[in-house]
């Protein structure tokens, strides 16, 4: 065995292109390595010279990797060629079928195996992200969810009411790698939508988010009315999501608006959920229809303005509280599905690697075992 | 040990009953009412679209209020909820007193329902000898007759917090621009400026 790195070895021995070796030598060993100088001086093999780049000690390790791929030299044993036919077969290992070179390669398997590696990698540290990302914005929807609990207990909660104008606000996620939330999310518009459409009644949508935006887009283009994205460039504030309900009221009409968006219960689970907000005129006349609302007569109007002026800024407000809770929740299970999603992913991953080791191996025993085999035949093809 | 497991089968038996005991809710768990939930919305819901679930609604994660009590309360229950926070969330206090457009409008036990709209001012909440005083910006007061009042407000600072200073620089600023306003706009912005530096001049001093 080499006690030097490799390229101390070739030029030991000082062979040039156009020389000849008398393959019929001693010991195998010697062979492989003869025809190793050979490679390495031939630039056409890559992988080859990549192999003596490295400075590193021969040690058994990369003697067997050379071996291995000293495989295509092993007919030298059998068949002695002059130089240049071997240079001029030289070829990518694949390929090789001239010399009658096994093509077992595990350059495929090993490529894979990285890829894979690297995978596992990414969706690890998005998990991570993702889990920092949600503390923080966690305690913030917990801490609004007390914004809306008025509003419910004044007015009640009315998603069965029949209006002329809806209005389906979908709250949606930008960024994808969120599981299926956004999906839901789509869904359950559209199956509302096609409750609330009928002979008389119209339903549009405002969407909030690219990724419900995308969906829509592709089958309901004529009844979206306005879309916003880039929700969470900027940290999400109340000020913030009160502008964007001072322009959907402004640019909608409506009479009832309906904020669809998944509600943060827990880590893996998020409840698609529909909040109901009605226009002032709608509010007065489900009071006088009575039902749920009927107990809104009983309530006194303290204000300097009249009762429809009061009603008009309930129900503004009303809206810009809901949806600013709507859209934190929305975040926090946009955040919770995608750590669940990336965990999944990194999981599957490791799953997959732990297969192609096995493959891997396999294959590297066997082509071991093939070499082994092919020696000894010669071998003792030449003694008997 | 014996006896200890047995102790333990023992205690675990009788608990099973009660699965509250055993299960631990998440602290951040949202409480689902899955029996409450509006019955039209569902039927009409289950009509068009039977294959997905029907869509939670926010009564279903509320606790429901209780029902207006015969006699007079001794309490008021207070919740004060800003955007960011629940500062007060189902308090007892004796009286709350609102800066109401129409003034400053006191929240007994027993109140008439009402709705109030809010202005810039200083809102107080009493619970037997001890004042919390807090400067809010406009919000909205509802006083149900089950004597429940809920408070809310997109901004509130306690008072010590306020700088008088600024205050006054502000107010001079506010009043500057009112004067030297030109569109309606400017005006408004100078004027909403102005109303809510005064207001927190009164509250600072008053």
């Amino acid at each position: 065995p080499l006690k030097s790195g490799p390229i101390s070895f070739t030029r030991k021995v000082g062979v040039g292109p156009s020389d000849h070796i008398n393959v019929g030598c001693e010991c195998d060993y010697q062979r492989y390595f003869k025809a190793f100088e050979l490679q390495q001086i031939d630039q056409k093999s890559p992988k080859l010279t990549l192999l003596f780049r490295n400075t590193k000690p021969v040690t058994p390790m990369a003697m067997a990797a050379l071996r291995r791929e000293g495989r295509r030299f092993v007919p030298l044993v059998s068949s002695p060629r002059p130089i240049n036919a071997i240079q001029s077969t030289l070829a990518p290992a694949e390929e090789q079928v001239g010399l009658g070179v096994r093509s077992i390669s595990t350059q495929i398997v090993r490529n894979r195996m990285k890829s894979v590696k690297n995978i596992q990698k990414i969706t690890k540290a998005m998990k991570m992200v993702a889990a920092s990302k949600l503390r923080a914005i966690q305690v913030r929807a917990e801490n609004s969810r007390g914004l809306w609990q008025p509003f419910t207990a004044l007015l009640g909660d009315t998603p069965s009411v029949s209006v002329k104008k809806n209005v389906i606000v979908t709250i949606s996620s930008d960024k994808g790698l969120c599981g299926g939330i956004n999906s839901t999310s789509v869904k359950i518009s559209r199956a509302l939508h096609k409750i609330n459409s009928g002979p008389d009644a119209e339903c549009k949508y405002v969407v909030l988010g690219e990724k419900a935006k995308a969906q829509l887009i592709r089958d309901s283009k004529k009844h979206i009315e306005l879309t916003m994205t880039e929700l969470q460039k900027n940290f999400l504030n109340y000020t913030q999501v009160s502008v964007i309900a001072d322009d959907i009221l402004k640019n909608v009409e409506y009479d009832a608006l309906r904020i669809v968006f998944n509600k943060f219960q827990s880590v893996v689970s998020f409840l698609p959920t529909t909040a109901t907000v009605l226009s002032p005129e709608v509010v007065e006349r489900e009071s006088e229809a009575g039902g749920k609302i009927g107990s809104l007569d009983s309530y006194e109007i303290e204000g300097g303005e009249t009762k429809s002026e009061v009603l008009q800024n309930l129900s503004e407000f009303q809206f810009s509280c809901v949806m600013f809770n709507g859209v934190l929740e929305n975040a926090c299970s946009e955040q919770g599905a995608r750590m669940s999603a990336m965990d999944s992913s990194s999981r599957n991953a490791g799953d997959m690697l732990d297969r192609l080791t096995l493959t891997y191996n396999r294959t590297r025993q066997a082509s071991i075992t093939t070499e082994l085999t092919e020696i000894i035949s010669g071998a003792s093809a030449l003694e008997g | 040990m014996f006896r200890q497991v047995a102790n333990r089968l023992l205690t675990r038996s009788t608990t099973t009953y009660s699965a509250a005991t055993i299960r631990r809710p998440y602290s951040t768990e949202v409480a689902t009412d899955a029996a409450a939930g509006d019955s039209d919305f569902v039927e009409s819901w289950k009509k068009v679209v039977p294959n997905i679930d029907p869509p939670k609604t926010p009564i279903q994660y509320m606790k429901p209020r209780p029902p207006t009590p015969s006699t007079l309360p001794s309490k008021l229950t207070v919740n004060f909820v800003l955007p960011y926070a629940s500062e007060l969330s189902q308090t007892e206090v004796d009286m709350v007193i609102v800066p109401a457009t129409t003034g400053q409008m006191g929240i007994l036990p027993g109140h008439v329902p009402t709705i109030a709209e809010l202005k810039p001012g200083l809102l107080s909440v009493h619970e037997g000898n001890d004042v919390k005083k807090y400067f809010i910006s406009s919000g909205f007061a509802f006083v149900h007759s089950n004597s429940y009042a809920d408070i809310l407000a997109v901004e509130a600072v306690p008072l010590d917090q306020i700088d008088p200073a600024q205050v006054q620089k502000g107010l001079s600023e506010f009043t500057q621009k009112l004067s030297s306003a030109s569109t309606e706009l400017d005006k408004a912005e100078a004027q909403i400026g102005v109303d809510v530096h005064s207001a927190l001049n009164s509250a600072l001093t008053g």
